[in-house]
């Protein structure tokens, strides 16, 4: 009869993962911790396995004397119960074995976590700042930063079009860090908690506004490697990834050259005129990445949960001068931040020019980035 | 005042009809109600779990907007934690201290009826914050500032349940504690107590210690809100980790207390059923007690990555790595008891086993995220959200079903349908690990818990789960058929029901009289 | 029914002191989370107290990298900047640094810094004298001026740390009160 059971249950089992398994396609059946690209990632893993083995072991006794009992000891089989009741050895060689095992595993663990938490002799800062919802990233002594966010397209998430193959796990700037140095995060958030993971790295660390939190890693192999933000922090908090680019070293300083240069472009940029054509396809771009979760995409705001809508809106359609201080600096006591200091003049001017004039918004105004350098 | 009624017939004079039960001071309808009152959360947490799962089914968003489905999983783990668990429990103690113990009935009366009463109300308050502007809270059952500070109309009324649901809380375990502490028939002693009454003593004083840490930390949240006090703000000198130290103080111990008395429950069960009398009675006691003293010095293991100081670390890691010895013992003890025994398998003995052996696999889990360098990774993915439905789902909720089955013929009379019984149990234990153990799986890959959508490595474990959930959900629809046959009728049960019964709640007639025992019973 | 119902009312006013007392102690773990963090430095609390400045002989053979970042909370419409990145020190000698803030907008505004120090075995070490981050700060409309900070690192600073980082994080006053 207990037969009959196991074989139901398996048949039941079996059944439900053919089904899984036929709706989805490229089935990549992970069932383990990733061992990742880190000595810490690494020694995690093996803790992971080491004390997976053991509770095996432990269960395979534990629930193997249960079995046996289940089998031989039941009432059907004529089986009359023994009297003991209580065995002070016995039970004091199951209180002191236990005890010496968790000894051998404390050992190796206590070395593991010394090693974590060892933040010294890094070769790198980078500072990471957690909004909702996105991340920043400032290289601390080499002025480079900037915002990283989802790039998957809406459509994509609200199954209008097929997922892509990073759906959700892509951003428009991602980390880039050189392998084989130790690089140090300082970990902070700019409103709520979040937290900072990359699976393959090994670590999460909570960021804590107001707070400095650090953690470490040294990426052994060239790669992308991708994560998200760990610690619930509201509406967007499973769309705000995290990508890491590890590259070799001369890659890296190349990567640096040029977002330095990229900077002073826009820098430069922000001294000369602009053209409305240029204007318009730049402050589209950062409207869709900056604005459009709260306005949408279409400025008609989400009414429902106090989001305004910019299409025909006095503020949009009004002064300009009111518009940008709202862009810059943002409103009090409510979801609209200060993007002063988030954007850059040319992505401001931009998306101010963007919203002037789009959805049928035709102020035809346009603001030169140098208004709002002025303006700073 | 307990002892008020003299009279030994079974009618005894008390309202009819609805009133019976709004001023019932009766132990036995007062633990009808909170089981009710359990069961009924259990389908409304149940049913946030369903559209939880459903939005999970497949990658993207479907059905419900991220916004709401915070709320889902907030509300979800706050009505299955405070509104099914532990009123399932204390339903229990209510129906079984007194009868255990040879007393007429609880301590308190009236102050049980109070505490009954209180929750429904504060179970409303708590629902009808999914009407509110700005929706139902959505930070997490945790509430961790500052984001539950962002929840909108629903923040006060938020906070004012989980005030009531404490008071009721503390009200139940007052009662509790005083019932067993002075309420025991003669002969009685402590240690002659069933480890059902040990449990839930050691639980009422987990209870009375940290449900008033709890409504202090919400009220700090309160005060921050709304009256300018900074306990949790960077801003005003106040640090948000704090809330999470002091919620954990309360929260850890009231893991216990909601898997404590599903020990106790187990360690009736399995001699029962084993015809044996329970292996090392005084060691259960002593290792559920070192487990009560345990959980209030391993709270920062639920909050490893905050970035606590080394020492801290390895403090919280030893200590709840010890926490394993004596649940340890406890699972020891319950094979011990079934070795050379006569074990037959009704179904509270099928609950009573998948709970061992299930809670088991929880608690290796939670050895597993003991180890910190470890938990790094495991911390805030599925693998945790596997752990702890391990623990409390086949931990509390499979021995609330053994307890409703075991005890069921006893409160009504009438045995249940044992075949129905059996399908509800396989049903249950089958698309429970459907539904469980791929987050195993998921957790190590990567996914992080609380998300409404994920990368598409994740879908086909995610399907598999929520199809084990749906399945799970509509086999528990059987449960509230069997109890709803049982209580209508059916064969009729023996005083002492079950073969292998011991204890003075099976001295009783099925159903037992009105008030248990109106004379105290001799217990040699 | 038994001998000991009497003492019913006895047992449940222990227990409600109990309630009473457990109620009472969570509010006691915030004081005693401070001096718990002033111990461990726990999150790199560095207090927002002025140091006693004591004259320490300087050990010149020792250096420190000193990092500085400075954050705003919420968005707030503020530059904040360190004017320095980073400094090299000895521990025992006192050194001066300062940071700039500029309030954006067209508002007097109200801030208050928190500084927060990693490692967090480096808090404690970390003596200010001197420092915005002691009062609440007030900006008028464009305002910008540097804040000075003058501060020293404790010899006894643990021998393994060789670089410590001070963030300040500017929190709009009107907002935190609500």
């Amino acid at each position: 009869m207990l037969v009959s059971k196991v074989k139901r249950w398996l048949t039941a089992l079996a059944g439900t993962a053919l089904l899984a398994n036929a709706g989805g396609a490229a089935a990549e059946w992970k069932l383990n911790l990733r061992q990742g690209v880190t000595s810490i990632s690494q020694e995690a893993y093996d803790l992971h396995m080491l004390i997976l083995w053991i509770c095996v072991a432990i269960g395979v006794v534990v629930f193997g004397a249960m079995f046996i009992s289940i089998i031989k000891h039941r009432k059907s089989k004529g089986a009359k119960p023994a009297t003991f009741h209580e065995s002070t050895s016995v039970e004091i060689v199951w209180t002191v074995v236990p005890f010496l095992i968790l000894i051998g595993m404390a050992i190796p663990a206590t070395k593991a976590l010394i090693a974590i938490e060892d933040t010294s002799n890094s070769d790198l800062s980078i500072k990471v700042t957690g909004y909702q919802w996105k991340w920043g990233y400032d290289y601390l002594g080499e002025g480079v930063s900037f915002i990283s966010t989802l790039t998957t397209p809406k459509e994509q998430i609200l199954n209008q079009q097929d997922k892509g193959e990073n759906y959700l796990l892509e951003v428009d700037n991602p980390v880039v860090v050189p392998i084989n140095k130790k690089v140090r995060l300082l970990i902070t958030a700019n409103d709520v908690l979040h937290a900072w993971w990359v699976p393959d790295l090994g670590m999460k660390r909570d960021a804590i506004p107001g707070f400095v939190n650090e953690m470490w890693f040294n990426i052994e192999k060239e790669g992308t490697y991708r994560g998200q933000c760990a610690e619930l922090c509201g509406k967007d908090h499973g769309f705000m990834p995290i990508v890491v680019v590890a590259k070799n070293e001369a890659d890296y300083q190349q990567w640096l050259t040029d977002q330095k240069a990229a900077m002073d472009a826009d820098a430069a940029g922000a001294d000369r005129d602009w053209s409305m054509a240029e204007l318009m396809e730049r402050g589209e771009k950062a409207y869709n990445t900056n604005c459009a979760a709260c306005h949408q995409a279409n400025g008609e705001g989400l009414k429902a949960a106090g989001f305004p809508g910019l299409k025909g809106s006095p503020l949009a359609t009004g002064p300009m001068d009111a518009h940008l201080q709202m862009v810059m600096n943002g409103k009090p006591d409510t979801a609209m931040a200060a993007f002063g200091g988030q954007l850059n003049d040319i992505d401001i001017a931009a998306v101010v020019t963007y919203e002037r004039n789009s959805w049928g918004n035709d102020t035809g105004d346009l603001i030169q980035p140098s208004e709002v350098k002025a303006a700073r | 005042m307990s002892t008020a009624t003299t009279h030994d017939t079974h009618h005894e004079e008390h309202p009819r009809g609805l009133l019976r039960w709004v001023f019932t001071t009766n132990h036995k309808d007062i633990g009808t109600l909170y089981l009710i009152f359990a069961l009924a959360m259990f389908f409304v947490g149940g049913a946030m779990a369903m559209i939880i799962r459903a939005e999970l089914f497949q990658p993207g968003l479907q059905f419900v907007d991220p916004q709401f489905f915070n709320s889902m999983t907030t509300m979800h783990a706050l009505i299955m934690v405070f509104g099914a668990v532990m009123p399932g429990f204390v339903g229990l103690a209510n129906w079984l201290v007194p009868m255990m113990i040879g007393a007429p009935d609880m301590a308190l009366p009236r102050m049980n009826n109070w505490s009954f009463w209180i929750l429904p109300f504060a179970g409303i308050m708590l629902l009808g914050t999914l009407f509110m502007e700005g929706g139902a809270p959505a930070g997490g059952w945790t509430m961790y500032p500052p984001l539950i500070l962002q929840t909108g109309d629903a923040f006060p009324y938020l906070i004012f349940s989980v005030h009531l649901l404490g008071i009721s809380s503390i009200m139940g375990a007052i009662n509790i504690v005083v019932t067993i502490v002075n309420m025991r028939a003669p002969g009685m002693t402590m240690m002659k107590m069933p480890l059902f009454v040990w449990t839930w003593l050691i639980t009422a004083y987990l209870l009375i210690a940290v449900m008033p840490v709890f409504a202090g930390a919400v009220t700090m949240l309160l005060t921050d809100q709304y009256f300018g006090t900074s306990f949790f703000s960077a801003a005003g000198g106040g640090d948000p980790v704090m809330f999470q130290h002091i919620f954990w103080f309360f929260g850890h111990p009231e893991v216990y207390i909601m898997i404590l008395p599903a020990f106790g429950v187990v360690s009736q069960i399995i001699p029962t059923f084993a015809r044996k009398r329970l292996f090392g009675y005084s060691s259960m006691v002593y290792a559920t007690a070192s487990i009560a003293f345990l959980s209030f010095i391993v709270w920062a293991h639920h909050m490893f990555t905050v970035g606590m100081p080394l020492t801290g670390e390895l403090f919280f890691m030893y200590a709840t790595m010890l926490i394993a010895v004596p649940t340890g013992v406890k699972v020891f003890n319950w094979v011990s008891t079934m070795w050379k025994g006569s074990m037959t398998f009704e179904t509270p003995m099928l609950f009573a086993l998948a709970f061992v052996v299930l809670f088991t696999i929880g608690g290796f889990s939670g050895l597993m995220m003991a180890i910190t360098p470890v938990d790094f990774q495991y911390h805030d993915t599925y693998f945790i959200v596997a752990h702890f439905h391990y623990t409390l789902v086949t931990g509390s909720v499979f021995t609330l079903f053994a307890a409703a089955y075991y005890w069921l013929p006893k409160w009504t009379g009438n045995m249940y349908d044992e075949k129905l019984g059996k399908l509800h149990f396989w049903l249950s234990a089958i698309f429970v690990n459907v539904l469980f153990f791929p987050q195993h799986f998921l957790g190590l890959a990567g996914m992080p818990r609380r998300i409404p959508d994920y990368s598409t490595q994740f879908a086909e474990f995610n399907m598999m789960s929520s199809l084990g959930g749906f399945a799970f959900g509509l086999t528990q629809l059987l449960f509230v058929y069997i109890v709803i046959k049982t209580v209508r009728g059916g064969s009729k049960a023996t005083d002492k029901v079950w073969e292998g019964a011991e204890g003075l709640e099976w001295t009783l007639p099925s159903p037992p009289p009105y008030h248990s025992f109106t004379t105290a019973p001799e217990v040699k | 029914m038994t001998a000991s119902t009497g003492s019913n009312p006895k047992l449940v006013k222990r227990l409600l002191l109990i309630v009473v007392g457990m109620f009472g102690f969570g509010f006691a773990m915030v004081p005693l989370y401070d001096v718990f963090c002033d111990i461990t430095g726990i999150n790199g609390k560095t207090g927002g107290r002025v140091a006693i400045a004591a004259v320490i002989e300087p050990d010149l053979d020792r250096t420190v990298m000193v990092e500085f970042i400075a954050n705003v909370n919420q968005s707030m419409p503020w530059d904040f900047t360190p004017v320095v990145s980073r400094m090299e020190v000895h521990p025992g000698k006192m050194y001066r640094t300062s940071f700039h803030a500029k309030n954006r907008t067209d508002r007097t505004m109200v801030g208050q810094a928190i500084p927060s120090v990693t490692p967090g075995l480096a808090a404690r070490h970390f003596k200010k004298t001197e420092c915005f981050c002691f009062t609440e700060q007030q900006f008028l409309a464009g305002e910008g001026r540097d804040m000075p900070l003058l501060f020293m690192l404790d010899p006894e600073l643990p021998e393994e740390i060789e670089v410590v980082t001070l963030s300040y994080t500017f929190f709009d006053k009107h907002k935190a009160i609500n």
